[in-house]
């Protein structure tokens, strides 16, 4: 990333006046870059940093406060890690039936390993489970390739598209010596992924006509939006589900069903355009005026300023809030649960309830939890990535 | 005079022909999908209309604020579930408060151990979804020794599979009074802030409105709690046959939500504070210390009028959140609103009254915090000349 430093700056901090021999551009940007890594830590730190003991006395025990502080919380970890370090790893037993498991002190890792395939794939036909484990290793690895910044061009929509197409065929089959699965015998990994990503998918342009008619000077469009978006905002997500589960079905002439997979994305994309929608308003606010005015004075028209001067701008600016609304879609598929899809959350609970593995809840769930654990932080930790990226192309 | 071709080129005409098609478009779909549900429902033979909130529910509610029984009305089964909603709610706040401000305060020690625990209790938290760690919490309830053998957390306080037990005040005529003497207390509080801050105002003179408005508050009904003979007697649970008798307690349920929503939106109400604090430039302190103000002042006068104003609009929206997040009461049997609308929905087959009537439900809650909200920060917005 610090070779990267844009070239613009290099001018900028080898100053206007060359006099005497100019270090080259390099230099004036690893110079440019020392102070800020430095300044983070208090200046007593860089001196005593090599002796562990200075270190301590300086972060640890340099108030009276910090030293009952730093008791407190050695004291702590005293309870609490030599007992979880037992039950997770030490006492515990990885493999066996459960009788093993009980008389093991420690967790019992055993439930994962004989229900993973539960946990992770649902009621999906044993023998065809391959086929979810490829979809979801495609998309995980789509989702990876979006990440990284040479990658986006317009190709990726395309990639983007032969991977859902190729995902649907997978999981569905019926074609090409593939068994056809009804998908209400998906579960699992594969749902919780696919109804985040398809619902920030299909929302993401929708959210942005609804900023835009949030924008707008006309009346009539902009109360319906600002309606749209106030009450999607101010609802809870599981009454929108439930709306979408037992209303949708009511909204349709008779005959017409949609079964209740579309019904829970519907409802979920809904629901995130309405926070997009306030995440680009964002970016569109951002804007300065100069640019409308701009594109107005050189004659464009609404739709013309909107897509070559608008919205390139904007939607640069509110990359990093759409990751984490993202991770806020992710986290809410679990909720699908609640109107009866068999999600990861649905398949860790069904995994608990079965008598022979019913006492060690605890390992499934922290197995799913972890689960979770990954996609989020490893998102949040590459929007934020973003967001420093982004101030540095704009810090002059 | 313009002919009509010419007139299509005004922006105002075109503007209202837009709108025209879009309302008609709106409005074409609203019918449809309005006759579709008509006659769905007809063929359902499910009635509409709100007559049903007069009728029996013939449902049991697991905890009211409320007496309720099965007997009584739809209308009162949600006005019991809004009220769950409410109390879980209002707590959870309180609770998040507290926790999500000691822990923002903990990611900015200068003690590195503190500083790790905090940070690693925030990324923990708020990236593992809320629904998960509601189940666990109520399945750690569930999964906790019978009332025999309670834990006794602290002193009087007993945790078991029948959820949370705790001592409770005996009612006293003497309590009654020392609340009204504490809400006179308050009133009187208001009055010195209000007048100090005039005097000081008017004569540049400091007044000692902290120790007067404390002093307004706390004495009134320390007073009157001793005049009426100091009325402190507990009514502490105690194990009889398989249960505890006296005493308050919660549900299980509640206290898996309570501790749930709490415990996740303390996670984020963390970083809010602590992004709030870093936002005032260190060059404030230093320049209330050159004025020579004390470092409580500093922090009264300077510090925290300015983090407030970037922290208290993502606070009131995180209160918000935790609200709408106690619908989730509905996976671990929690009967708040949804909960109860949804049973009625089942009941009944009236779902979009049932659906329709709790959507409006949390838009009045969510349209009057987000009301206090623009008051706040129409009050405390920088004011620019």
């Amino acid at each position: 990333m610090s070779k990267q430093f844009p070239a613009d700056q290099a001018p900028v901090s080898a100053g206007p006046i060359p006099t005497g021999p100019v270090p080259p551009a390099h230099w004036a940007a690893s110079y440019e870059e020392e102070p800020t890594q430095a300044s983070a830590p208090p200046q007593a730190n860089g001196m005593t940093a090599l002796k562990p003991f200075g270190w301590a006395k300086d972060n640890l025990f340099n108030t009276p406060l910090n030293t009952v502080l730093t008791l407190a919380c050695l004291g702590l970890l005293w309870l609490v890690v030599p007992p979880a370090a037992n039950w997770l790893l030490l006492k515990a037993s990885w493999s066996g039936s459960s009788e093993a498991c009980r008389e093991a002190a420690g967790a019992c890792w055993s439930v994962i390993v004989v229900k993973h395939r539960l946990i992770f794939f649902g009621t999906y036909p044993y023998d065809e489970q391959w086929r979810p484990f490829l979809a979801c290793a495609l998309f995980v690895a789509m989702l990876g390739a979006s990440g990284v910044r040479a990658f986006w061009r317009p190709w990726l929509a395309g990639a983007w598209a032969l991977t859902l197409v190729g995902m649907g065929v997978l999981m569905w089959g019926g074609v090409a010596g593939l068994s056809y699965v009804p998908n209400d015998r998906w579960g699992g990994l594969p749902i919780t992924l696919m109804l985040s990503v398809f619902s920030i998918a299909i929302a993401f342009p929708l959210s942005i006509l609804l900023a835009l008619g949030r924008q707008s000077s006309l009346p009539a469009i902009r109360t319906f939006c600002v309606g749209f978006i106030e009450t999607m905002r101010g609802v809870p997500l599981v009454s929108v589900l439930f709306m979408a589960s037992v209303m949708f079905p009511l909204f349709l002439p008779e005959g017409v069903t949609v079964d209740k997979l579309l019904r829970a994305l519907a409802g979920m994309t809904l629901f995130t355009a309405a926070y997009l929608a306030e995440a680009v308003r964002g970016g569109l606010q951002a804007i300065p005026k100069g640019q409308y005015e701009a594109a107005d004075a050189l004659g464009l028209s609404y739709w013309q300023k909107t897509v070559l001067i608008v919205l390139p701008q904007a939607l640069r600016i509110v990359i990093p809030p759409i990751v984490n609304q993202f991770i806020s879609a992710f986290k809410d598929t679990s909720l699908v649960t609640i109107v009866g899809l068999y999600d990861l959350l649905t398949a860790a609970t069904v995994a608990t309830t079965d008598p022979e593995w019913r006492p060690y809840f605890a390992e499934v769930y922290v197995f799913a939890g972890l689960m979770f654990w990954i996609f989020c932080f490893s998102m949040s930790r590459y929007s934020q990535w973003l967001e420093r990226l982004a101030n540095r192309y704009t810090r002059r | 005079m313009t002919n009509p071709v010419q007139a299509l080129n005004s922006a105002r005409v075109r503007g209202w022909l837009y709108q025209a098609l879009f309302l008609a478009c709106a409005l074409a779909v609203a019918w449809y999908l309005v006759s579709n549900t008509l006659t769905n429902l007809a063929t359902r033979g499910v009635a509409t209309g709100f007559g049903f909130l007069h009728r029996e529910a013939g449902f049991e509610i697991g905890e009211s604020l409320l007496s309720y029984s099965a007997s009584d009305t739809y209308l009162k089964a949600l006005v019991v579930g809004l009220l769950n909603t409410l109390a879980v709610s209002a707590a959870g706040v309180v609770l998040a408060t507290v926790l999500g401000v000691l822990i923002g305060i903990a990611r900015l020690s200068s003690n590195w151990m503190v500083n790790r625990f905090a940070t690693l209790y925030v990324e923990t938290i708020r990236n593992v979804p809320l629904l998960l760690q509601l189940v666990v919490w109520y399945t750690i309830m569930n999964r906790l020794p019978s009332p025999r053998e309670a834990l006794e957390v602290v002193p009087g306080i007993f945790l078991s599979n029948r959820g949370m037990k705790f001592p409770v005040l005996v009612e006293h005529a003497g309590h009654g009074w020392a609340l009204l003497a504490l809400i006179a207390g308050i009133a009187a509080a208001i009055a010195i802030v209000r007048h100090g801050r005039r005097h000081r105002e008017a004569t540049g003179k400091p007044f000692p409105t902290l120790p007067a408005a404390i002093a307004a508050v706390l004495l009134p009904p320390a007073l009157v709690f001793v005049a009426t003979g100091a009325p402190l007697a507990f009514d502490v649970p105690v194990l009889s046959g398989f249960n505890f008798e006296g005493g308050g307690s919660v549900t299980p349920e509640f206290t898996a939500l309570l501790i749930g929503l709490s415990v996740y939106t303390a996670g984020f109400i963390a970083e809010i504070v602590r992004s709030g604090i870093l936002a005032v430039p260190h060059g404030q302190t230093e320049a209330g210390l050159a004025l020579g103000l004390s470092p409580g002042k500093i922090l009264r006068l300077v510090i925290l009028p300015q983090a407030l104003r970037v922290i208290v609009p993502p606070l009131t929206s995180q209160y918000l959140n935790l609200t709408k997040n106690s619908s989730l009461a509905v996976a671990i049997g929690y009967p708040d609103l949804v909960s109860v609308s949804n049973t009625s929905a089942n009941q009944t087959g009236q779902v979009v009254e049932a659906v329709a009537m709790m959507m409006v439900v949390y838009l009045i809650i969510s349209l009057a915090i987000s009301g206090f909200m623009n008051w706040y920060n129409r009050r405390v917005a920088l004011v620019t000349r």
